[in-house]
């Protein structure tokens, strides 16, 4: 075997902000006073905020130093199922930066805002395409939030039929935030469980969906990393009752000029602009999630819109069946920016080719762990692969303990104990921008993890050995909450 | 293509490993129906030097500081970012990391994000803050949600001196769920009008925004007693986060949640967002927040460490039970607004809010000097509202000819405030560049 790419280097320790400084210090060049000091009463100022006092270089090396306590796809490889880790192009940093984007004021007049309106509008154009579907709106601020979305678009659809609905189909192999999203709008979710080989059967959804059914929330390609084959079949059962499709497209680097989603039967399906399209995940967001409609659902899309007017770009409010805002401007666009920057320097062979090479990556990994994890749908998958710990459970080592042993060898673990249809979870979305060099590192170390399972379990229960801080105790953070300093 | 490593020859050897003949054959589940025809209608790829000459084309349309003088804030504003927060904000540790869920991976984003909810706190007057949210707008569409569930009632009243854009992102999220939002008037002072308030019953909230949309501080104290005495939760919002760098934060007037907009603290304007929700609260709140949370633990050897915490709350556990359907925060916003904050220090923070305030206050004086009305005569931090003469607006339009952006036109917002534009002023404008809009409006 290779040299591992885990091992341990100096890293320093770092104490908390309020721990440093020294009052009268400013890390900030405080702008020349140019007017006279005015007075405001006494009644009306408080004391000022309890902040440190830091000069510049406590500020940049208290950062520097907990930056170097982090671990991301820059650092290496972060198979995180359903989050699409996928390496962050620099160039598009840069573009997002460019003074005239991140110097842009939302509220301006159109006419002096053409440059991120045309920009907004091509993003539009281009996301329609790559889903085969009508219509997109960038403004929810994640996935979650587009999810959200979507729920909205289709209560505003039924009201405008005149009937409201109470309840939502949501298989058990469909994001978590799902339920949650639904029962934002008021919904009811009715779950429905995927079959033996880890796909929706049509005959289930056709025993659950009535008329007091608003629609099914589908996840596809689902989390078990496996394409809903039958999805067709189920939007027309969906329909015939007068149900929308809502579809989590959360997964589309899988199938980007393979699949046209707008074929398999959905109304509705939300993007995430940093899994697919590349912009980074920022420790957690911002993020964005744009939502792409059929013609039908267009009219109830939030505002404002980008329209053309006489060759000009524009802001419309005019849709008096919008659902309205769902952010207070336009949203993220400095995210926005990003994914437009990706699908232009990918183009359309590239983008069919990082899809290709996404699912190929997700494959080889499982052909090449099957041996040693588990394998619970032993078929042709999609971006990910999900494992669980069956084999090593006998041996008092599970998911968790392989997935904290990863980090000695120098891995991000993969997303664990999700989905909740296979025991002890552990799913593995490589992406397309791993080498297969990176990819067989990666195989080598979890092979001799599970060797290590069998042979010195200790090793496991005590990972990670390599990190800044062991296992952390999170019994007592939830029953002992300590939420500021 | 730079971004894809894969060679002929490793795809010929995976395809094997996998036993496929070549890289459609993995798509075998797909229904031939579903499938693309031919190559998706996009442009066709561009290098990074076409593609550096095309954004900065696109660049160069838009209307931004220094070239323009724009007076215009209303929930986004300009102000200066040390190029020490730019640059810590690019460590790609930081930028290329997920979510902390394994956190001993993570403690850099981890510790980091304890700090900014201490120090959000804290700006506040509050003794916890989450994670943060997707901005201002909707952490109060997420506050007002909360109160109903604490107080388990189904109607909040909502000052109409709140930014209108974040009320109408209110009025989507209540939409469906059949709770009532009813509207606060405001008064000629430019403050909100409680008349009616005593009438109104079964309140799960009341929200008031200070400074409010016309620039005007509010009087919290007096309205969280109004609220409370009808056991509504008093829930106060902001746009402009450093106005507590001067004035009473709004905890030692007795919010029970404080949430808004922290863009102001480091964070460039990008056309509207990404922006950073920040949301606090008292800490009896603490399970029903909405939202991620940092907490402090200890690891094995009994160091100190941080873990997301109290998940309970939250979706991936709660599923449809939980406090929000909310799945991320705006993380790297967060990392900015701490940095921000740290840099800035106690001292620095009141310094440069004051410096907002004093030249606000000596742009109202020449415009008051030189004719115009001040609207509203409650006192203000950095932005105030001003009426122009009528027919102001062709002059408005000459103005941006000129590059000045004579700050908002309420009209389209408030139709009875014809002719009133709200103003601000930041760190960022100088002398000159008020004389010379004072100049120029008056010509």
């Amino acid at each position: 075997m290779r040299e591992s790419l885990g091992t341990t280097g100096l890293i320093l320790n770092e104490p908390l902000l309020w721990e440093k400084g020294r009052k009268g210090r400013c890390g900030f060049s405080l702008p020349r006073r140019d007017v006279e000091s005015s007075p405001l009463s006494p009644e009306l100022t408080g004391e000022g905020p309890d902040f440190p006092d830091l000069s510049e270089v406590d500020v940049v090396r208290h950062y520097t130093r907990l930056s170097q306590w982090n671990f991301g796809v820059d650092t290496g490889m972060y198979p995180l199922g359903s989050c699409t880790m996928k390496y962050s192009p620099k160039s598009n940093e840069r573009q997002a930066s460019l003074p005239g984007f991140s110097g842009a004021h939302p509220l301006l007049p159109a006419s002096l805002s053409q440059g991120v309106l045309r920009l907004m509008f091509e993003l539009e154009q281009y996301l329609a395409e790559i889903t085969g579907m009508d219509a997109t709106t960038l403004q929810p601020a994640a996935g979650a939030h587009g999810e959200l979305t979507g729920m909205l678009l289709i209560h505003a659809y039924h009201k405008s039929k005149g009937v409201l609905r109470s309840k939502i189909i949501v298989p058990d192999t469909a994001h978590g935030t799902n339920p949650a999203s639904a029962a934002l709008c008021g919904y009811r979710p009715v779950p429905v469980k995927s079959n033996e080989q880890g796909i929706l059967p049509v005959e289930a959804i056709a025993e659950v969906m009535d008329e007091e059914t608003a629609g099914i929330m589908v996840t596809n390609p689902n989390t078990l990393g496996l394409f809903e084959e039958n999805i067709q079949e189920i939007a027309e059962i969906v329909h015939a009752k007068g149900g929308l499709v809502y579809c989590d497209g959360a997964n589309m680097n899988a199938v980007m000029g393979i699949v046209q989603m707008g074929k398999t039967g959905i109304d509705i399906i939300h993007l995430n602009l940093h899994k697919t399209f590349s912009t980074p995940h920022g420790g957690g967001g911002p993020g964005s999630g744009p939502v792409c409609v059929k013609k039908h659902l267009e009219p109830f899309l939030p505002v404002p819109r980008v329209v053309v007017e006489n060759g000009k770009y524009a802001l419309s409010e005019n849709y008096p069946q919008s659902v309205g805002k769902l952010q207070a401007f336009h949203g993220n666009v400095g995210v926005i920016i990003k994914a437009y920057c990706y699908i232009r320097s990918m183009g359309p062979k590239n983008l069919k080719k990082a899809s290709q090479l996404a699912v190929l990556n997700a494959n080889y990994i499982k052909e090449m762990l099957k041996g040693t994890l588990d394998l619970p749908y032993d078929r042709p998958c999609m971006h990910e692969c999900v494992f669980s710990d069956k084999h090593q459970r006998p041996a008092k080592v599970l998911t968790l303990d392989m997935a904290k042993r990863l980090m000695d060898y120098g891995f991000h673990p993969p997303t664990v104990y999700f989905p909740l249809v296979v025991q002890g979870a552990i799913m593995i979305e490589p992406t397309e921008t791993e080498s297969k060099e990176d990819l067989d590192q990666f195989i080598e170390a979890f092979k001799a993890i599970a060797n290590e399972a069998k042979e010195n379990p200790g090793l496991l229960h005590e990972a990670p050995k390599k990190c800044k801080v062991k296992r952390l105790d999170e019994v007592t953070a939830a029953r002992k909450p300590c939420l500021a300093g | 293509m730079l971004y894809l490593p894969h060679t002929t020859e490793d795809i010929a050897s995976m395809l094997q490993a996998v036993g496929v003949d070549d890289l459609d054959g993995l798509f075998s589940t797909v229904p031939e129906d579903c499938r693309c025809k031919g190559d998706l209608n996009l442009p066709e790829a561009m290098t990074e030097w076409e593609l550096n000459e095309h954004m900065q084309a696109l660049s160069d349309s838009m209307a931004v500081s220094p070239e323009y003088k724009v007076f215009m804030g209303a929930g986004s504003y300009e102000h200066f970012i040390p190029a020490s927060v730019l640059y810590l904000l690019s460590r790609s540790e930081f930028v290329t990391s997920y979510t902390p869920y394994q956190p001993e991976m993570s403690q850099g984003t981890l510790q980091a994000i304890y700090e900014y909810q201490t120090l959000a706190a804290r700006l506040l007057g509050m003794e916890i803050a989450t994670a943060s949210h997707y901005d201002g707008a909707t952490a109060l569409a997420e506050s007002l949600l909360m109160a109903i569930r604490v107080t388990k009632r189904s109607k909040v009243a909502v000052s109409s001196l709140i930014h209108p854009l974040y009320r109408r992102v209110v009025r989507t999220y209540f939409e469906p769920t059949g709770y009532e939002v009813v509207e606060l008037g405001y008064l000629k002072s430019g403050v909100t009008d409680l008349t009616g308030f005593d009438e109104m019953e079964d309140l799960a909230a009341v929200a008031v925004q200070s400074p409010n949309f016309f620039g005007c501080v509010e009087d919290l104290q007096a309205i969280g007693e109004r609220a409370h005495d009808k056991e509504a939760l008093f829930i106060a919002s902001f746009t402009e986060a450093l106005s507590y760098g001067l004035l009473k934060n709004p905890g030692s007037q007795g919010a029970d949640v404080v949430c808004g907009e922290g863009q102001s603290l480091g964070i460039p304007r990008s056309f509207g967002g990404p922006q950073l929700g920040i949301l606090a609260s008292r800490k009896i709140y603490m399970r029903s927040l909405p939202g991620r949370l940092v907490g402090q633990t200890k690891d094995l050897d009994g160091k100190r460490g941080f873990v997301l915490t109290l998940a309970t709350r939250e979706q991936h556990i709660r599923r449809e039970k939980a406090t929000s359907n909310i799945c991320t925060n705006n993380s790297l916003c967060a990392l900015a607004a701490a940095t921000y904050m740290a840099s800035l220090g106690g001292t620095g923070i009141r310094e440069l809010a004051r410096l907002n305030h004093d030249k606000a206050e000596y742009l109202k004086n020449e415009l008051k000097k030189a004719g115009f009305t001040i609207s509203f005569d409650s006192p203000t931090f950095n932005e105030f509202v001003v009426e122009f003469p009528k027919g102001f607006e062709a002059n408005y339009g000459r103005l941006l000819e000129k590059k000045i952006i004579a700050g908002l036109s309420l009209a389209p917002y408030y139709p009875e405030l014809v002719n009133h534009y709200l103003l601000c002023v930041t760190e960022t404008r100088s002398k000159e560049d008020m004389d010379s809009l004072v100049r120029e409006v008056k010509s």
